[in-house]
């Protein structure tokens, strides 16, 4: 396959007639290069998008309870609905594969003691699994653990900003802070990209704080992830079917707005993937409209050349070459100058989306690039482009007669 | 080695057929130095590019070394070219971008010889036509002599049985004319089928053999003074 002869005489071509193979090549290149600019600062865009609703998990549901606003199966208008351990025994248990992770929630606002330092925040008694839903980065330490749960042991992990009020500069991890009279012992910090207000929260493990506040049973909130698997639509489907036999099993009625609530971010996610879809769709048609300009202008080129050179290919059939040969060397020419160039102009349109990636933010362009499939993909189009822009008038200049090739000027 | 019976080709010119060779009769022996005369449009191109399987004919038989030529795709008529043809052109014909050397070793790429064989092999017959100074010269820094004689030493390079050669003075002043036809003379000399295609009466003179063309049939066919010395 690899013939290094035919190799030499294509190097020779494309060195002796450089204006000519630096046009076809600048093409390509600058295809490339458009395509690389546009469809990286759509992704930038999509990007921006992304990471305006991503502050929390994409697919997380939350449940709470709040005073019932109709009066329904003999209960009085105005009842507290309260979740208790069997409505996450249940639903843990009803949708076992619909749910990703789920974790009870109880949260209280308290004062936090440590040294001289005071402050309230609100106190979250979760499950190890709502590290999921917050989308949180564990700076220091560790998040809670099923081994905290179980043994209810008195730990906490606190928010960045519950570290800097404080701990000032230092370090909070292995220091105990003192929680309405109870000591704590500090285990992890986190940060969170939702910003300072979700830094302040403090975590401890559900059943340490259930012990805590009466020992009933008692809880406030569900947070839940659903399976990823799900569409959705399927999403969208579950969460208000896991609401509906909720207000069943506590006697609200199906009509009442308020006295369960659920948020389910797939219902915001149907709306931003609509217009995340709409976005994918303009830079495709961005894309493949650059892309297409690059086919014909490389088409362009390729026929001019052949038909440049039909007085050489004339000359090298009179001394023996084959039409395959002909057609051979020119292809591969062509798809020489495609992919080389096609390449530069990647190189090109990365490096420049890269330098200037930083200073596009404040358009909404956020870390503008491509990925790796969509940059092969189209260079390969490309290459294959190249391929049957000079495979047809290849073929129609190696089925010349000789005599007519030698005779065109 | 060339035999042509009752050779027929016409041209479409738009909807009228140009009858170019009206039934042409030829014999070459391997070893003929022959040259065809004819004014311009006598057929005489035609008959070389039909010869050297630059062209199809209509009607007839051509036989080349014993062989009928028929229906001759291009895969094959390409593999007969390189094995027994060399050309010589008018205008030469020399690939611009390729010096002197590459251009008389590109037929033996086409035969598969390898890039260092090749090279020697061309580079002994530049020196052959007396041009081995100028082997990596471009053709475009050569004379007109110089490089019909490039062109001439790219057709021998394959050692073919017959070398055809249109008008190959028809560029060059008188001085070179004459080391040009002294070239072809000695490769005839050797024992190669010359055929030459010339409108100048001294140019034919020098072969021995000359054809005579008109309105695409043959008017005479002679042996030259030079011709029948030999024969004698």
């Amino acid at each position: 396959m690899f013939d290094l002869d035919r190799w030499r005489e294509i190097f020779q071509s494309i060195g002796k007639n450089k204006l000519r193979s630096a046009l076809s090549g600048f093409t390509v290149a600058f295809a490339i290069l458009l395509f690389t600019l546009l469809f990286g600062m759509g992704n930038g865009l999509q990007n921006t998008f992304k990471n305006e609703f991503a502050k929390d998990a994409m697919n997380s549901i939350y449940i709470w309870s709040n005073y019932t606003t109709i009066a329904y199966k003999g209960n009085q208008i105005g009842r507290r609905v309260q979740f208790k351990n069997d409505d996450f025994t249940f639903l843990k248990e009803t949708y076992g594969d619909k749910i990703q992770t789920i974790s009870p929630k109880i949260q209280r606002s308290s004062e936090v003691v440590y040294k001289s330092e005071k402050d309230t925040y609100s106190v979250r008694g979760v499950y190890p699994d709502y590290y999921v839903l917050e989308s949180a980065e564990m700076m220091d330490g560790r998040f809670l653990n099923f081994r905290d749960i179980n043994e209810k042991n008195k730990v906490v992990v606190i928010g960045r900003m519950v570290e800097k009020d404080l701990f000032g500069q230092l370090s909070a991890l292995g220091k105990q802070i003192n929680i309405e009279g109870i000591i704590y012992q500090i285990i992890g910090v986190f940060s969170d990209p939702g910003g300072d207000s979700d830094e302040r929260y403090i975590y401890t493990p559900f059943t340490t704080m259930q012990t805590m506040y009466g020992n009933n049973g008692y809880l406030d909130e569900f947070g839940i992830t659903y399976n990823p698997d799900l569409s959705i639509d399927e999403a969208i489907a579950f969460g208000n079917k896991m609401l509906r036999e909720l207000k069943e099993k506590h006697n609200v009625s199906p009509n009442d707005q308020r006295g369960i609530g659920l948020n389910n971010y797939a219902t915001n996610n149907k709306e931003v993937s609509g217009i995340m879809g709409g976005l994918s769709i303009l830079i495709l048609v961005i894309g493949f409209g650059t892309l297409k300009a690059g086919v014909v202008g490389i088409s362009n080129i390729m026929v001019y050349i052949v038909k440049e050179r039909t007085k050489e290919l004339g000359i090298r059939k009179a001394v023996g070459a084959t039409p395959n040969a002909i057609v051979a060397m020119i292809i591969q020419e062509a798809v020489f100058i495609t992919a080389i160039s096609g390449y530069l102009g990647l190189i090109i349109g990365v490096g420049i989306l890269e330098l200037a990636g930083p200073s596009l933010e404040k358009y909404f362009i956020l870390n503008p690039g491509v990925s790796q499939p969509v940059v092969i993909g189209a260079t390969l189009t490309l290459i294959i482009a190249g391929l049957i822009a000079g495979y047809l008038p290849a073929k129609k200049a190696a089925s010349i007669k000789p005599v007519v090739a030698l005779n065109s000027d | 080695m060339i035999r042509i019976e009752k050779l027929h080709k016409s041209y479409p010119i738009g909807k009228e057929k140009l009858h170019v060779l009206k039934g042409i009769d030829l014999h070459i022996k391997e070893g003929e130095f022959v040259s065809i005369m004819g004014s311009s449009g006598s057929g005489k191109s035609t008959l070389l590019n039909i010869v050297g399987l630059l062209d199809e004919h209509d009607e007839g038989n051509y036989y080349l070394n014993g062989e009928l030529i028929k229906d001759l795709n291009e895969k094959k008529a390409a593999i007969l070219r390189n094995k027994f043809l060399g050309f010589v052109f008018q205008s030469f014909n020399l690939i611009s971008y390729k010096t002197a050397l590459e251009n008389v070793a590109l037929p033996l790429y086409y035969k598969g010889v390898n890039r260092k064989e090749r090279l020697e092999i061309a580079m002994e017959y530049l020196d052959k036509v007396g041009l081995k100074a100028w082997a990596n010269h471009l053709p475009n820094e050569l004379s007109g002599g110089q490089k019909q004689r490039v062109a001439i030493a790219r057709a021998l390079v394959t050692k073919p049985k017959v070398v055809l050669a249109d008008e190959p003075t028809g560029a060059l002043d008188s001085t070179t004319t004459d080391s040009v036809m002294d070239l072809l003379r000695d490769i005839n000399n050797e024992g190669m089928t010359v055929f030459v295609i010339t409108h100048e009466e001294e140019v034919a003179e020098q072969t021995k053999r000359i054809v005579r063309l008109k309105d695409g049939l043959i008017i005479s066919d002679e042996l030259t003074s030079t011709g029948k010395a030999k024969a004698v």
